[in-house]
């Protein structure tokens, strides 16, 4: 590479950082500020001398009822999901992989329409069913239209992990005297294991930023995910958000994907790529 | 995992398919009993629902009273052809689709070539990249509001020929860009991730042939690397142009509508969730559908690429 052409990279690269990181240091920035610098106004990046809020604005949302519950739905609602989305959709992929069946094209073009479905144009009968089925404003409401809505991603991206799996190996297993249960166990397993994980993480993803099912089919606190019960926060000034509190929360609700990424980020970039572009 | 009962069998049946058509025809029903629940899932939310849409589209129904439920025809289909919102919040999310991805293009192709080229540094590069599309949009929004606020923001601060009072979102011009800033910022990682991948599948090889032949950088990009990424570059478009489409987060959390800056998807909530008429918000809902599929069938027409092909196995 020519040392123009190096610098040129390093350039892009620190662009990148800054791009994906300043507006999270500016919410960081902005949950550190205290209260009353907020409601007078205090334009800038970071806290003016005085404004500064310690852990005030984390303590009190956590202190909050209505913000713990709104975690707890988050958590309990995108892990039940998730978890029964990439069951489903490890079945599915299997399948889509694996065996010759009549009716795999229209599985995969179904997948692929509902992937493109502007999810508004649904909340309006699922609110009007979800109310003659008793289940709007439960878990079970919310639940299920994330399972339909991360299938289509995770039956894509299993499968295409599914597919780079030589499959041959589990035979040679058997040839060398496993029985089948034991050679799928130990050889196929091991191997699908980290596409299933990406599923499930991608899944994740989604059921957690979730808005639109969040505010349509729920109306108290007894499901409302963390996304709809942010911009639900108003404080007691509804004409000045309490914008300090608010980044705090936002801060929190944050974290959870942050170590997600931190942990998994070269499994999430080959689920994202794989699923969608090699398919 | 649930599948590995069945498994077994199916690896034998699959050896000796081409022989033994009661196999093959195990493996068939195999195969869609293994789909059936998936299908079944995908379909409850979204077919069911959408029949129904378009069953409760001819009505005059108000959740308010709804017991004056009344069928009207393609009465609400009139009334919402016919409305200057309509097509005012039409337009307003075609600008906003069309802006944001053509932005998002442009960084996210760039972004994908330094991440291409860069030799250090690259988990952190990627797992920075990585952060803007896990966030909350509900949260980016937030984050971007109040950047743009002119209490307590810093952007009028930083842009030197911004007045420190200036209001983002007093008027359309401003309030728009604000929204879209926020959209470009929380997708284009999505967008260049899409085209690192693509960018990776391009030989070398080429690219060097085309090097030792003479041509210059700008001749490399347009005639050996842009055409060989077609299909990355199309599923890229076509998924962003669908999602930037659907637009409702930022809207909802950032200017809630005012100064015109509603999109489709925001006006059909406002008429469903708020004002509860189910008969005209289904008709929108139905509206909204037959968009997003004449814009996916659009933009698969303009790049005259298989979806197909380009998804599926090879």
């Amino acid at each position: 590479m020519s040392a123009k052409n190096k610098v040129l990279t390093v350039v892009g690269a620190l662009l990148i950082l800054v791009w994906c990181l300043l507006p999270v240091a500016w919410i960081i920035s902005l949950s550190f500020k205290s209260q009353e610098a907020i409601t007078t106004g205090s334009p800038g990046f970071l806290p003016a001398e005085g404004g500064r809020a310690g852990w005030q604005n984390y303590v009190d949302v956590l202190n909050d009822e209505q913000f713990r519950r709104a975690i707890l739905n988050s958590i309990g609602i995108s892990l039940i999901a998730t978890t029964l989305s990439v069951v489903l959709a490890t079945l599915a992929a299997y399948a889509i992989a694996r065996l010759e069946f009549k009716g795999k094209k229209f599985v995969l073009s179904t997948a692929l329409v509902i992937a493109m479905f502007p999810v508004v144009a649904l909340v309006g009968p699922l609110f009007d069913m979800w109310r003659t089925f008793g289940i709007y404003d439960t878990w079970l409401g919310l639940i299920i239209p994330y399972l339909s809505f991360t299938l289509p991603l995770a039956i894509w991206t299993l499968s295409a992990f599914f597919r780079e799996i030589p499959w041959e190996m589990e035979q040679a297993a058997q040839v060398d005297g496993a029985t089948s249960w034991q050679a799928f166990r130990k050889v196929i397993v091991p191997l699908a294991a980290p596409g299933v994980f990406t599923a499930a993480i991608l899944t994740f993803f989604f059921a957690w930023n979730d808005f639109v099912f969040g505010i349509s089919l729920t109306s108290t606190e007894r499901a409302r995910p963390i996304p709809a019960a942010l911009s639900f926060f108003v404080g007691q000034d509804p004409f000045n958000r309490p914008a300090s509190l608010l980044a705090a929360g936002a801060v929190v609700s944050t974290i959870p994907i942050i170590i997600i990424v931190l942990l998994f980020q070269r499994k999430i970039v080959a689920g994202l790529t794989s699923g969608a572009v090699k398919g | 995992m649930t599948n590995t009962v069945v498994a077994p069998d199916s690896r034998e049946d699959r050896a000796k398919t081409a022989q033994m058509s009661d196999r093959s025809r195990a493996e068939q029903r195999l195969g869609q009993k293994l789909v059936l629940p998936a299908v079944i899932m995908m379909l409850v939310v979204t077919a069911f629902p959408m029949l129904r849409a378009i069953y409760l589209s001819v009505f005059d129904y108000s959740l308010t009273a709804p017991d004056d439920r009344s069928f009207v025809g393609l009465q609400n289909y009139t009334t919402a052809l016919t409305d200057s919102l309509f097509w005012k919040t039409t337009l307003n999310t075609v600008f906003i689709m069309v802006v944001t991805v053509a932005v998002e293009l442009v960084i996210g192709f760039i972004f994908a070539m330094v991440m291409h080229r860069v030799i250090f540094a690259r988990g952190i590069i990627r797992t920075s990249i990585l952060i803007p599309y896990g966030i909350i949009t509900v949260v980016s929004g937030f984050a971007w509001q109040f950047a743009f606020s002119n209490s307590n923001g810093f952007i009028n601060e930083w842009l030197p020929w911004v007045a420190d009072s200036f209001n983002w979102f007093g008027q359309y011009g401003s309030a728009i860009a604000a929204i879209m800033v926020s959209e470009i910022w929380k997708t284009t990682p999505f967008m260049s991730l899409l085209l690192l991948a693509g960018l990776a599948q391009v030989s070398e090889d080429m690219i060097e042939a085309a090097k030792v032949d003479g041509a210059t950088w700008w001749q490399r990009l347009w005639k050996v690397i842009l055409p060989n990424m077609r299909s990355a570059i199309m599923v890229a478009v076509l998924f962003r142009a669908l999602d930037a489409y659907r637009i409702f987060d930022n809207i909802f959390v950032m200017t809630a509508g005012a100064q015109g800056t509603g999109s489709v998807s925001f006006l059909t909530y406002r008429q469903v969730i708020e004002q509860f008429q189910l008969g005209i918000g289904s008709a929108l809902s139905v509206l909204l559908f037959l968009s997003v599929l004449i814009i996916a069938a659009l933009i698969v027409k303009i790049f005259r690429v298989d979806l197909a092909a380009a998804r599926q196995e090879s």
